[in-house]
């Protein structure tokens, strides 16, 4: 439980002269669900959006620092991009299914692997699907627009599509933030199911989401980290007045 | 001033933008009336698929409608790779606001207002002379084969003045796609190829396809490009081979009206030929339309 899976060091985020994160370093547990909250600026969209390097299609913004999964850089002119992102996927903040079917939408990530010999794809899509609670919703219209499906629906196929490429790390970036309570509760109540198999980083807004769902929570101000630890801790006893002070409620 | 003054002044403007709308609506329908009226009663089928006699007089229009098509098909296959490459790296691959991809832009705005007789004259000295000539130089020892007016050169000429179309057009179905849907890609591990392949091609589809038609009215109408670049005046065989000559609508339109030997016998089958010519444009235009908006409705209910 506590092996660590990912350890970040000094990572900073530079756009122009504007730093978006500042020095950042922290370890992620495996199997663990680490809440990242912070008001709007905080950074902690950039910070999920290094982890799996999608920073780099933001081309004004320079990286410095190191991000190791399983003890290998994942900056490193070695890496693997394509492996990298399977490895650590990633669940949009807005639903964002793609305009072809629901089955299509599922197989998206496997055809962008190049060996698939061996994968049985009904079966997989399936597990996915369960894992996300949709399956009852869309096993009779696998074949049908994914565009069809409801907001918190779409959210839950994204999630799927996500789990489709096994993942070890899942990245959600404000996964909730445009649903209603029920899809919300579906969507935590998956996430608690699936650190069984995987470590999870969520970004939210909502703090009460985060004292829910979370193992432990990291929060950060203006691109600083300013506390991390057990969820209980954070929320009852926080070490630092800015970290009470937006935990209760006073601003942000 | 007084009312009376304001109310005139007010009913004369509204007379006088209503009254410009009516005389466009007007001409158009005197084109269109005068070409139908004067021509629909020699479109048979007898017409549509034989070829030209007694000096245009009498017979068909079929080697035009044969080299037109034939013309055209190889102006898209020439247009559309070049045209949705360009689009695809502009919008996905260039880097947002280089100084290179203005550069594209800008030659890419001053073809679209290059006029068509340059195009003609630059088809001429470029595909012609140059790589014609080089080609029967290089290959063939001097042996005239590629170095004269042909369908190769005429389409290539073509796809050069429709490049902006398609270019324009693609990039317009490529702007509308949401950055979300990159990411998306990127997010489970595709490469950038990949991305394009799976997830942009697919969307664009609907772009692509009404530029090409686009492109591909605009090309069967135009005759300057392909005055000197392979249209011929009259062919007793189809062609068959990229080095042929051909025989083309618009341009017979033109030899019919300024060269016949006879005028005013072949004034019917000139109306009927520019019928022909204007239905088929009309017809590809119309299409284009038709599968915009239902692209774009498509693209809505994505949102």
């Amino acid at each position: 439980m506590d092996k660590n899976k990912i350890r970040i060091e000094n990572l900073t985020v530079k756009a122009d002269n504007t730093e978006i994160l500042k020095n950042i370093s922290l370890s992620i547990r495996q199997n663990e669900i680490l809440s990242a909250i912070g008001p709007a600026g905080s950074g902690k969209t950039t910070f999920l959006r290094c982890l799996n390097r999608l920073i780099d299609t933001e081309e004004e913004l320079s990286v410095q620092g190191s991000i190791k999964m399983d003890d290998k850089d994942i900056f490193s002119p070695q890496t693997d991009l394509s492996f990298i992102r399977r490895k650590i996927s990633m669940v949009f903040a807005v639903p964002t299914p793609l305009p072809m079917s629901i089955r299509d939408n599922l197989r998206l990530g496997l055809r962008f692997q190049k060996r698939l010999s061996g994968i049985n794809i009904n079966e997989r899509i399936e597990k996915s699907l369960r894992a996300a609670f949709l399956w009852d919703e869309v096993k009779n219209r696998l074949h049908e627009s994914a565009m069809k499906l409801s907001g918190g629906q779409q959210q839950r196929l994204c999630l799927a599509r996500s789990l489709m490429v096994k993942p070890e790390v899942l990245l959600l970036d404000e996964p909730c933030s445009g649903l209603d309570p029920i899809s919300t509760a579906e969507i935590e109540e998956a996430l608690k199911n699936l650190k069984k198999e995987m470590t999870i980083i969520l970004v939210t807004n909502n703090v009460k989401q985060a004292s829910r769902t979370s193992d432990r929570t990291v929060f950060f101000l203006m691109g600083d980290l300013i506390e991390m630890g057990e969820t209980g801790r954070i929320f009852t006893t926080p070490k630092d007045k800015r970290t009470s002070d937006y935990v209760s409620g006073r601003f942000g | 001033m007084n009312r009376k003054l304001i109310n005139f002044i007010s009913a004369f403007f509204y007379t006088l933008t209503g009254l410009a709308c009516a005389s466009l609506v007007i001409i158009v329908a005197i084109i269109l009336g005068n070409i139908v009226v004067n021509g629909i009663s020699h479109v048979t089928w007898e017409f549509l698929s034989t070829a030209p006699k007694a000096g245009m007089a009498e017979g068909g229009i079929f080697p035009a409608i044969f080299g037109t098509a034939f013309l055209v098909l190889l102006m898209t296959i020439a247009v559309v790779p070049l045209g949705v490459s360009t689009a695809i790296y502009l919008q996905i691959y260039a880097p947002a606001k280089s100084r290179w991809v203005h550069a594209v832009r800008m030659a890419i705005q001053n073809l679209a207002g290059v006029p068509s007789i340059v195009f003609g004259l630059f088809g001429l000295g470029f595909f012609i002379e140059f790589m014609g000539k080089g080609i029967d130089k290089i290959f063939l020892g001097g042996e005239l084969y590629m170095g004269q007016p042909a369908i190769i050169w005429a389409s290539l000429t073509l796809a050069l003045l429709t490049l902006p179309t398609v270019v324009v057009s693609t990039e317009e179905a490529l702007r509308v796609i949401p950055k979300a849907h990159r990411e998306v890609a990127f997010s489970l591990g595709a490469t950038r190829w990949q991305m394009v392949r799976y997830v942009i091609l697919p969307q664009a589809v609907g772009g692509i396809l009404t530029g090409t038609i686009l492109a591909v009215s605009r090309g069967a109408g135009e005759v300057a490009p392909i005055l000197f670049t392979g249209a011929a005046y009259y062919l007793p065989y189809l062609p068959t081979r990229l080095n042929h000559q051909f025989m083309e609508l618009g341009y017979h339109v033109y030899v019919m009206a300024t060269q016949s030997p006879d005028v005013d016998a072949t004034l019917p089958i000139l109306y009927a030929t520019v019928l022909v010519l204007l239905t088929l444009t009309f017809t590809l235009n119309f299409t284009a339309i038709i599968i915009r908006s239902k692209v774009r409705r498509k693209l809505k209910i994505g949102k």
